[in-house]
């Protein structure tokens, strides 16, 4: 019997037993569709997070005070010490180090900001010019807290609290009151909404020294370092390190965060979701491709006396099992392809609903999904086939 | 040519053990058109799937157009089998999903015949044997007579030199049962051999040899003088 034969009598038997063959394609359809649409999820997920963060800015890194790794969840609690707070000067002995391109002290803090008929309690981030660059933000309108700023009262307005204040006349120019001290309004921030859970179209905007005057407090909340590289990113991170080390008279007190370490954290930990719903889902196959061991078990019986005479005239033992084989592998096959297709469109309709979310299922998923349909498919007929090809011929014909 | 020498089959069941065939020795010409008689359970069906080479012997020899195909493997017996032997059953065995036509395929799709040919050689069967009308109809859709010329149709489409009938009429009235022996006979005078096993006494005597079993033992071998 040739090949060409062989595929298309198995393809009948398939076409011929419509019901039995309907179902089993979609159960292993089902199987494969679910293992691609939750990869899609989980890898959605990983690229989520990876956009996320390129979002707050690569090269970036966070010097915060307190040492995370002795003080657990209490950075700045070491052994009942307080440490030492970061301070302006701080952040400018980093700005002369090489490898740092640019930083940007962070000081946090809330205020009053009122006009004459409008009074609000804002979030006031103190800052200076490299804010914008290092976190990737824009300005809408005007221009930012530029250099040397100290000296004239500048205030950059989030998006919402620019059209709250002043829905009718330009923001620029004008004055505002934060606190006790009088601003001019140099310009407005573009609308992004929420990146990492800052609201930017909320916030202010001040020089930094304004904000500790503002706030009473010579100490920052941060200060945010971006590198002349990537590839440098570990050598910055240990030269902040030494710098503040040596400014706090020794004391190794200070956080460094580089985007990478957070980075490949979650992207470990979302991998391994994705291979977990992965592996979950795969059961699924398994259990289709017991399914497909019944079903072709139950079409041995059936099918006896067919077999008998099939050997009656003229197949061979191994006509008879490639014949089943390739029964089997037209069902897995015919399922893969179908729960292939069924998961793309399931990730391409996540897709629409949720256009951020970049839920592609990674090709290895996709190729496994389809490789462990058609082996269990193929394996779980091993049993049938052979039990198929040893049927006694005569005891075969004679069974009804 | 068929010769069976000391041919021996035994079923074990349970505790018991039936002794199918006793010492069977037998030779059958080419050509030959011989009927097997004997009550049920004498062992016919066995003798005739001994000579199929459906079921093996547990001792004795066979030889095939001098041939010994005793010892062959599976797969030289499967080609025997699908070259120079046709089956008719009782049962007519037609499977049942497929058209009279593809039923009629089915030894050349085994056989590797290429798919032109198949067709055509089909086409003719079908005409040969008046099927043509009926090509395209599962057995359902089949008259008793009309599967069992199917049946014959599929046995005859390799052209073997052997036919093996195992009550043909069986499970047909007596006039379609008559025309199915007259197809058949047709082929004998072609040059088949013609082997046929029944319990009908009047079926059996239209052959020119004669066998008579009972207990797994020939008791009377006859052939006719004048055909
Ligand atoms: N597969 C089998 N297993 C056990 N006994 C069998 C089997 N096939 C045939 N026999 C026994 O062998 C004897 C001959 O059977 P069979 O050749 O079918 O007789 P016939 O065709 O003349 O009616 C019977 O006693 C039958 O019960
Ligand atoms: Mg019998």
């Amino acid at each position: 019997m040739t090949l060409l034969d062989t595929l298309r009598t198995a393809l009948k038997a398939v076409i011929s037993y419509r019901i039995r063959s309907v179902l089993i394609v979609l159960a292993m359809s089902l199987g494969v569709a679910s293992v691609i649409i939750l990869t899609a999820l989980g890898d959605g997920a990983r690229n989520f997070v990876i956009n996320q963060f390129s979002s707050i800015g690569t090269n970036l890194l966070v010097v915060l005070p307190g040492r995370a790794e002795t003080a657990g969840a209490f950075p700045g609690a070491v052994l009942g010490q307080t440490p030492r707070d970061l301070t302006l000067h701080d952040a400018q002995l980093l700005g002369r180090l090489p490898q740092v391109k640019r930083y940007a002290p962070l000081s946090i803090g809330a205020a009053e900001l009122s006009t004459a008929n409008r009074l609000r309690e804002v979030t006031v981030l103190g800052s200076n010019e490299n804010l914008i660059p290092i976190r990737h933000m824009r300005l809408a309108l005007g221009s930012f807290i530029t250099q040397g700023s100290e000296r004239s009262a500048q205030i950059v307005l989030g998006a919402k609290i620019a059209a709250d204040f002043f829905p009718h006349n330009p923001a620029i120019g004008q004055r505002v009151r934060l606190g006790d001290s009088r601003f001019l309004v140099s310009g407005v921030l573009a609308s992004q909404g929420e990146s990492m859970g800052f609201n930017t179209d909320e916030i202010v905007i001040i020089p930094v020294d304004y904000a500790q005057a503002l706030f009473n407090t010579t100490s920052l909340f941060r200060i945010l370092v971006e590198a002349n590289n990537h590839g440098e990113i570990a050598a910055t991170k240990q030269a902040i390190l030494a710098t503040l080390k040596q400014s706090h008279d020794g004391e190794d007190d200070n956080t460094v965060i580089t985007q990478d370490a957070v980075l490949a954290t979650f992207d470990r930990i979302l991998h391994a979701l994705t291979l977990a719903v992965a592996g979950i889902a795969a059961i699924s196959l398994i259990v289709a491709g017991i399914l497909v061991m019944n079903v072709m078990l139950v079409a041995v019986s059936q099918r006896t006396s067919e077999i008998g005479l099939l050997k009656a005239i003229g197949a061979t033992s191994g006509d008879i099992r490639r014949l089943f084989f390739t029964e089997a592998a037209w069902l897995s096959l015919v399922g893969a392809l179908l729960g292939f297709l069924l998961g793309q469109l399931g990730s391409l309709l996540i897709r629409i609903l949720y256009p951020q979310f970049p839920a592609w299922a990674p090709t290895w998923a996709s190729a496994a999904a389809i490789g462990i349909a058609l082996i269990t498919g193929i394996i779980a007929t091993t049993l049938p086939a052979i039990k198929a090809a040893q049927l006694n011929a005569v005891a075969a014909l004679n069974r009804k | 040519m068929i010769r069976l020498i000391d041919i021996t089959r035994t079923f074990t069941m349970g505790e018991q053990t039936v002794l199918a065939l006793n010492q069977i020795n037998l030779q059958i010409a080419s050509g030959e058109y011989l009927s097997i008689m004997g009550p049920s359970g004498s062992g016919k069906s066995t003798l005739l799937n001994i000579i199929g080479l459906l079921d093996q012997p547990d001792s004795g020899q066979y030889e095939l157009d001098d041939k010994a195909v005793t010892d062959l493997t599976e797969i030289e017996q499967a080609q025997i089998r699908r070259e120079k032997i046709g089956f008719v059953f009782q049962s007519f065995h037609l499977i049942p999903r497929l058209t009279a036509a593809e039923n009629i395929e089915l030894p050349l799709t085994l056989g590797g015949v290429p798919i032109d040919e198949r067709k055509m050689r089909v086409q003719n069967a079908l005409q040969a044997f008046e099927l043509e009308q009926r090509a395209n109809h599962r057995p359902a859709e089949l008259s008793g007579g009309q599967r069992q010329r199917v049946a014959i149709a599929r046995a005859t489409i390799m052209q073997p030199s052997i036919i093996l009938a195992d009550e043909p009429t069986g499970n047909l009235d007596h006039q379609i049962g008559a025309e199915v022996m007259l197809l058949l006979e047709n082929l004998q005078h072609q040059g088949t051999t013609l082997i046929i096993v029944t319990h009908d006494r009047e079926l059996g005597s239209r052959a020119n040899r004669q066998i008579a079993m009972r207990d797994g033992k020939i008791l009377t071998d006859q052939t006719r003088d004048t055909p």
